[in-house]
């Protein structure tokens, strides 16, 4: 494991890191801006198009893209923790597929933004309140349980959004697709996203010692002083709010919360630190946060002014990368 | 008057619709050895496990340094339990990767408060931990490059690190070679004289008569027998539990079993 010390370096250089990739973001796309009337902008300054350009559409923009890729890396390590299965993403248990079905009836029902996010919001909190239920029926509890009745949520879902995409208009269909492929356009306000990330990681650092204990099995984790039960179910809640609020601001972008908290693991093992939680979990949220920054500053610009859902790139970009850092993984160390 | 570490009264334990035990009154204080016999499916890791706090029992009572369990090492009162009773399981769990030294240290979790980080005097402990069960040389291997039997003495390792003052081990000798199943009774002996107390779960009567002072029989139907080894551990009673007559020979002082 690091030392505090060198866990905190590390988080400072990946705030740095997202710095950069959010500067990146405002820079970029179809109008170009100098780097100095991005300066500007972030200074209060006022006038002028590049200016209103960035404080008006990008800047949110960016935000709510660094928010909610930190909300689905964090929300995906701790279902990695939770279930001890390195598939797990936060969309395993169903949140996703409750979410999609709350929005994509509202867009069919012609309900506004607003209303389209609300319910989106309460279909995830279903889902999730349906699974746990589930889950729940014989107090037992155990990790194959929880997974197949998500999985089976899910699926369900699945159903019932491919059954709104073969009844709704033509005019509704790629407002839905993009719904479902995630895309940023759609975020109202980063603010909520950002809240939510910051409190989560408030929540979930001072358990992060518990959780490594919870990854070596539940049994080790009682016996050593670990309130199991507490920490199983607060992990579920959490990590289900921290996906529900992400997939209210901008749909259902895969792949972060499966694939970052895995490059992430791999670095640190790589670098012999081993799966400590206590650097993984804000490590991930922030390098979520940064590679869909990145991803959705793509998605704007590579074939402007056509946006692509980040969702896509998002998938585009991590495949090679996760496969080749797999591929160059030793089976064992020495 | 001295309370005892670990304290069964009247406790009931059944899994599966089985009997483990029966109106089961034991006292374990601080220095005593146990050692825990029965044959296989006899439930001797059900009840050790229920003596841990991890699985309630299904009458009776059981505390732990005057607590009650299974309540006491639920919740709030779970670290504070750790920081008593030591449980040795006997599957260990294949965690992500993961170093030797790393491993040893997740025993400390229960000394350490909610925002500390393992202390040099952590490691120092973690490290002792790890010459007592001949891993000295082993800090910086990754776990999963170790053999069943440098796995179980890791496991030891953890549960040494953890310092609890009252031991329940699950099969600790599993995995393990003659010299080091001796090595590693000796330690806890030495745990004993100190202090501590032993509970072990062990199949070789002969190991639990040399190295245990007091035995708990479990005969399967919910009957037990607990005293002291030199007079509960004889060829009747073993005969008795294990359904095989087993002969008693002596050589130096030790009596060892074999199968008549």
């Amino acid at each position: 494991m690091p030392s505090r010390r060198r866990a905190l370096l590390v988080l400072a250089a990946l705030i740095g890191l997202a710095l950069l990739s959010l500067l990146l973001a405002l820079a970029a796309g179809s109008l170009p801006v100098a780097a100095t009337d991005v300066l500007r902008a972030l200074s209060g300054e006022s006038g002028g198009l590049a200016i209103e350009v960035i404080q008006g559409l990008r800047l949110p923009r960016a935000l709510a893209a660094f928010a909610c890729g930190g909300l689905l890396a964090l929300a995906g390590a701790l279902m990695q923790v939770l279930l001890r299965n390195p598939l797990a993403d936060p969309y395993v248990l169903g949140i996703s597929g409750g979410a999609a079905v709350g929005a994509l009836s509202a867009m069919l029902a012609g309900l506004t933004l607003a209303l389209m996010n609300l319910a989106a919001f309460a279909g995830a909190l279903a889902a999730m309140l349906l699974v746990f239920g589930l889950a729940h029926g014989d107090s037992s509890w155990t990790r194959t349980r929880l997974l197949l009745t998500g999985v089976i949520v899910a699926a369900g879902c699945g159903a019932i959004v491919a059954l709104i995409l073969s009844i709704a208009p033509e005019d509704d269909l790629r407002g839905m697709l993009f719904w479902l492929m995630g895309d940023l356009g759609q975020a109202i306000s980063p603010w909520p996203a950002l809240v939510v990330l910051a409190l989560g990681l408030l929540v979930t650092l001072p358990f992060a010692r518990e959780l490594n204990l919870l990854a070596r099995g539940d049994t080790l984790a009682q016996a050593l002083g670990v309130s199991v039960k507490h920490v199983k179910h607060g992990i579920y809640l959490l990590a289900s709010l921290l996906t529900a609020v992400a997939v209210t601001t901008a749909g259902s972008i895969g792949f972060i919360g499966l694939v970052v908290p895995h490059l992430v693991r791999l670095a640190m093992i790589r670098l012999g630190w081993g799966n400590d939680q206590r650097l993984l979990l804000p490590a991930a949220a922030l390098a979520g946060g940064s590679l869909l920054v990145l991803a959705d500053t793509l998605a704007r610009t590579v074939i402007a002014p056509q946006q692509l859902p980040v969702g896509v790139l998002t998938a585009l970009l991590g495949v090679p990368v996760f496969l080749f850092l797999l591929g160059r993984q030793p089976n064992e160390r020495q | 008057m001295n309370m005892p570490l670990l304290e069964a009264m009247q406790l009931e334990v059944n899994i599966g619709g089985h009997s483990v035990c029966r109106k089961l009154d034991w006292r374990v204080g601080a220095g005593e050895s146990w050692a825990i016999l029965g044959r296989n499916g006899a439930g001797k890791s059900t009840l050790l496990a229920t003596l841990a706090g991890l699985r309630a029992q299904n009458k009776g009572r059981l505390s732990i340094a005057g607590l009650a369990l299974p309540h006491a090492s639920q919740g709030q009162g779970a670290r504070a339990m750790a920081r008593v009773r030591g449980y040795l399981s006997q599957h260990q769990i294949d965690p992500f990767a993961s170093t030797v030294m790393e491993s040893v240290l997740v025993g400390r979790h229960p000394h350490l408060g909610r925002w500390d980080w393992e202390s040099t005097e952590d490691r120092r402990i973690a490290g002792a931990a790890l010459n007592e069960v001949y891993l000295g040389g082993f800090a910086e291997r990754e776990v999963q490059t170790l053999s069943g039997g440098e796995r179980q003495r890791l496991a030891l390792a953890q549960l040494l690190a953890q310092e609890p003052q009252l031991f329940l081990l699950d099969e600790p000798l599993t995995h393990l070679d003659l010299s080091h199943q001796v090595a590693v009774m000796e330690l806890f002996v030495r745990r004993a004289t100190a202090g501590a107390a032993i509970v072990a779960v062990l199949h070789d009567p002969g190991f639990a008569a040399r190295y245990c002072r007091q035995a708990l029989l479990l005969f399967g139907n919910g009957e037990w027998l607990a005293g002291p080894a030199d007079e509960v551990i004889n060829s009747t009673n073993l005969t008795r539990l294990y359904g095989h007559s087993l002969r008693e020979l002596r050589a130096d002082g030790d009596r060892w079993f074999v199968p008549g």
